[in-house]
């Protein structure tokens, strides 16, 4: 009999033995460095949760290996392959062979972090790490990173044995090979919800041990994750190493051909190892194709193996979600997408040419099979487009009701912060015979103080009375939404929606990440309504915001460096003179704000720019940003004989502590050290006029479409006082404005009584100024030094350049 | 159809977008998804504004300038705007953009 030999007995290999010893004639040698035969790995989650034991996920047992009389030399290493002498040579001996066939399969790959080495820190791969797994007890910690699918279903199991686990990723949301960002949403929200940490958009950094045992997981943000057992499930590489020392083909994996033939004629490989035509292999069905075709061709017969499509129905324990084929954005795409926040579901299909190409799904899963058979068949779906979404049972139907967003809310939802007031109070009183927004203020005061909410209690009005209350109409954020600003804002808080994907589906978003008017608006609401949770996008800022600088007519950008309460001295505006030199400045303006403004620097120019400035200790002013831009002053008592308070030393106070905070619009500020009022503090969005006894505060200025005075919001007599009055508005405005509302056009909407009620009291000050110095933690950063570093400074160059290549 | 490689996937982020210079003018490559990208003209054909410092949403760009809307697939302005930027192919392979040679050599065709 001719001998085989085959290395590695997982499902691949586990499906040869079955075809050749089948067909017979042929003595098989079965190395495997596992200390056992084939079982069925997918199902080693399930052993892991408990669902299942290993003894039922064998899939070959002795038994099989006796009767088929197959050679078994399992939890021994193949160290090498003599190709000219056609043998194996194992830890225990060398066996020859006529026929050989790689099937090592692949290994997980390992993150050199440091620490990686550390007992305790193991991939997710085997029964071993499975079986490492399961001894952690009730209450242990684990730290999985990868938010793949093997990492949740590694957490998820974890979990299910009372393991305190955290689910490091580095992308921005789950499972992003299989899921687009709105189904990744919906499957960490319930994670989430069972009590397992999810962290995305998370780069590790190192593994921290104690006496060689893993310890804590540290990450870039410096937040240390404390665990037992660090599992790292990051992705897998074909194991090639035998057969790279045996000189075979291998690019990033074993190269064969449609016979699974390697560059040696006499040795086959299938499996995860293999490289066919460029690709690799992850998925079950393919391979047992591949051990199907290198059976016969073993047998001298005539096969080929064809790579087909396979659907990708994946399933994580216990959560619904399903992707198929395609579903980026790609030419002639379209979406078709659908979403039902109050029972978490969401669907998009993707369609090209009238057919189906992907579907992504959560939360119901029903039709996937059908969509699936869409994708495969490629039927013409254009009679159906219509309905298509709703699956193949849908025979018309009620369009989707745009006030289900509030009609979702649970009866104990604030809808009215001011004043206290949850969703079933206002039912309760509209069902008592509140029949209109007046009625409703009456009974309950909701949306009596700043009104925000005004809009939540019409739709409340409208879903309680139905057709007996007309809405009135209100002005939409944008074609996305049918909310208000202010309706968004409010749902933001009340529902704790902490992230864009959180907005986008809670709220019934109609576009997939919103516009270029929305999304400013909801990046502004979130980071300032949840400043620790949320992290700042830069992609949903507006260039000037995103590259810290104010874009020209001609595509040029102005610098205007910090100059605190315009105060500068003579190394700071020598430093801007030689910038301007050496940056070819055309224009150097002095402005309104008391700085210094370089107009006309190249884009690519910024970073070498701010980094220069930076060396003379000049930050960014900040003069591009819905933010604060400058605290004007006067010279006050410093040198001027009418002047009765320190108006310099207060505006570099005030600049100090606010500078580089997100506001809804841009807000600037002057503080005049007497009532002649040279800082022309009285028509800004926050002027300080100081006189004898104190500082007259007043709020609500402008100067520029709108003509306005500021109005008095409070006299205090002390600097202490004025700086925590000043933070606690801006806090508030903060909180409360909608998007591009000026301070002015804000009071106007809740009117100076409410600000001033809020105000008076002591502790909201307190609050406000606490909030607002969190905030100030994450977004008082220069962020000009930020860019100047070497590794962000790229991102302002060009790509690539072109222009020296040669034309075909 | 001969492919030139411009860089990596991950040098442009998700709804953001760089530019490549050519001697027929920059090109900007806009990252609408994990792993979408279209080319297409950095010029926008209302005031010449930089469409690689737009705001990306869904598989469309607007204009820092003036806000005019382009779908990336068709070039197409939308709305009332009436105009058309050129769409180039791309794709990506193992982590990297490629762009269709033929940008290279328009003019002197």
């Amino acid at each position: 009999m001719k001998k085989l030999v085959i290395i590695g007995a997982g499902m691949a290999a586990g499906r040869l033995v079955e075809h050749v010893s089948e067909a017979g004639g042929w003595e098989i040698t079965l190395f495997n460095a596992e200390p056992r035969g084939t079982y069925n790995r997918i199902m080693l989650s399930p052993v892991l949760s408990g669902e299942k034991t290993y003894q039922e996920i064998v899939t070959h047992n002795d038994d099989f290996y006796a009767t088929h009389s197959v050679t078994c030399r399992f939890g021994e290493r193949v160290t090498a392959i003599d190709r000219a002498a056609r043998t194996v040579t194992g830890e225990n001996g060398t066996v020859s062979y006529d026929k050989l066939v790689i099937a090592t399969g692949s290994d997980p790959f390992m993150i050199p972090l440091p620490g990686h080495d550390l007992s305790g820190v193991i991939a997710y791969r085997d029964l071993e790490d499975t079986e490492r797994m399961m001894t952690l007890g009730e209450g242990a910690k684990a730290v999985v990173i990868g938010g793949g699918l093997l990492g949740l279903e590694a957490a998820a199991g974890m979990h299910a044995r009372g393991v305190d686990v955290t689910v490091v990723h580095l992308m921005g949301h789950l499972m992003e090979r299989q899921l687009d960002e709105a189904a990744g949403y919906l499957l960490r929200k319930e994670l989430i919800g069972r009590g397992i940490k999810v962290l995305c958009s998370s780069n590790s950094k190192e593994i921290l041990g104690e006496d060689g045992k893993v310890k804590a997981l540290r990450l870039e943000n410096g937040t240390e994750l404390p665990c037992d057992l660090l599992v790292m499930a990051v992705g897998i590489r074909p194991a090639t190493a035998v057969a790279k020392e045996a000189g075979l083909a291998v690019g990033r994996g074993i190269h064969v051909d449609d016979q699974m033939i390697t560059s040696d004629e006499d040795i086959l490989a299938i499996g995860e190892c293999v490289e066919h035509d460029g690709a690799l292999f992850g998925l079950v069905a393919p391979l047992y194709d591949q051990a199907k075709v290198a059976a016969q061709t073993i047998a001298g017969e005539d096969a080929r193996f064809v790579n087909r499509e396979t659907s990708t129905k994946l399933k994580v324990t216990g959560c619904d979600l399903f992707s198929a084929g395609d579903f980026a954005e790609g030419d002639d795409r379209e979406d078709i997408v659908f979403r039902d926040p109050s029972r978490g579901v969401y669907k998009r299909l993707v369609l090209q040419d009238n057919t189906l190409i992907g579907a992504v799904m959560y939360g119901d899963t029903a039709d996937g099979g059908w969509f699936h058979g869409l994708i495969k068949d490629k039927i013409d779906i254009s009679d159906m487009r219509e309905t298509l979404i709703f699956g193949p049972a849908y025979q018309g139907g009620a369009a989707l009701d745009p006030m289900a967003a509030v009609a979702a809310l649970p009866a104990d939802a604030e809808i009215c912060g001011c004043n206290g007031v949850c969703k079933g109070q206002i039912v309760t009183a509209i069902e008592g015979g509140a029949a209109d927004l007046g009625a409703v203020q009456a009974t309950t005061k909701a949306s009596s103080s700043c009104g925000t909410c005004t809009g939540l209690v019409e739709q409340l009005l409208a879903v309680t009375l139905g057709d007996a209350f007309e809405l009135p109409t209100a002005k939409p954020v944008c074609g996305c939404t049918d909310l208000t600003h202010e309706d968004v804002r409010r749902l933001i808080k009340s529902r704790e929606l902490k992230s864009q994907a959180a907005v986008w589906q809670e709220l019934g978003w109609k576009t997939p990440n919103g516009c270029h008017v929305c999304r400013p608006a909801i990046n502004y609401y979130l980071l300032a309504d949840w400043p620790v949770e949320y992290q700042d996008d830069p992609q949903s800022r507006f260039v000037n915001e995103r590259k810290h600088a104010n874009i020209q007519k001609d595509g040029t950008f102005s610098v205007v460096p910090r100059m605190w309460g315009g105060i500068t001295n003579a190394a700071e505006l020598r430093a801007i003179a030689d910038a301007a030199d050496k940056y070819n400045v055309p224009t150097v303006k002095v402005t309104g704000g008391q700085r210094i403004d370089l107009l006309g620097v190249k884009g690519e120019d910024l970073p070498a720019m701010w980094a220069d400035l930076g060396r003379a200790g000049l930050v960014s002013g900040h003069a591009y940003a819905k933010g604060l831009r400058t605290v004007k002053t006067c010279v006050g008592t410093d040198h001027c004989r009418f002047g009765t308070q320190d108006s310099t030393g207060l505006g570099v106070k005030l600049e100090k502590k606010l500078w580089g905070s997100w506001t809804p619009h841009k807000v600037k500020m002057a503080v005049s050290g007497c009532p002649r009022n040279c800082a022309e503090a009285t028509c800004k969005d926050v002027g300080i006029v100081c006189v004898d006894s104190g500082y007259e505060i007043g709020v609500g200025g402008a100067a520029g479409m709108d003509l306005k005075e500021i109005e008095p919001l409070v006299k205090v007599a002390t600097e202490d006082e004025a700086m925590e009055w000043v933070i606690a508005f801006v806090q508030l405005y903060r909180e409360n404005a909608k998007y591009l509302d000026r301070p002015y056009k804000w009071i106007a909407k809740v009117g100076l009584d409410w600000v001033q009620d809020t105000m008076s009291s002591a502790e909201e000050r307190t609050r406000l100024v606490a909030a607002f110095e969190l905030s100030q933690t994450i977004y008082q950063k220069d962020p000009w030094a930020e860019r100047a570093e070497e590794e962000e400074a790229r991102k302002f160059a060009p790509l690539a350049d072109l222009t020296l290549e040669a034309a075909e | 159809m001969t492919w030139i490689d411009i860089g990596a996937l991950d040098d442009i982020p998700i709804r953001g977008a760089r530019k490549v210079k050519t001697r027929q003018g920059c090109v900007a490559i806009f990252r609408t998804e994990e792993a979408t990208v279209y080319a297409t003209s950095n010029t926008c054909p209302h005031k010449g504004g930089p469409l690689e410092e737009g705001i990306v949403h869904g598989a469309k760009v607007t204009c820092p300038l003036h806000n005019w809307v382009f779908d990336l697939e068709t070039g197409e302005a939308q709305g009332s705007d009436e105009g058309r930027i050129a769409t180039y192919p791309t794709k990506i392979e193992d982590g990297r953009i490629l762009i269709d040679a033929a940008i290279l050599g328009q003019q002197a065709a």
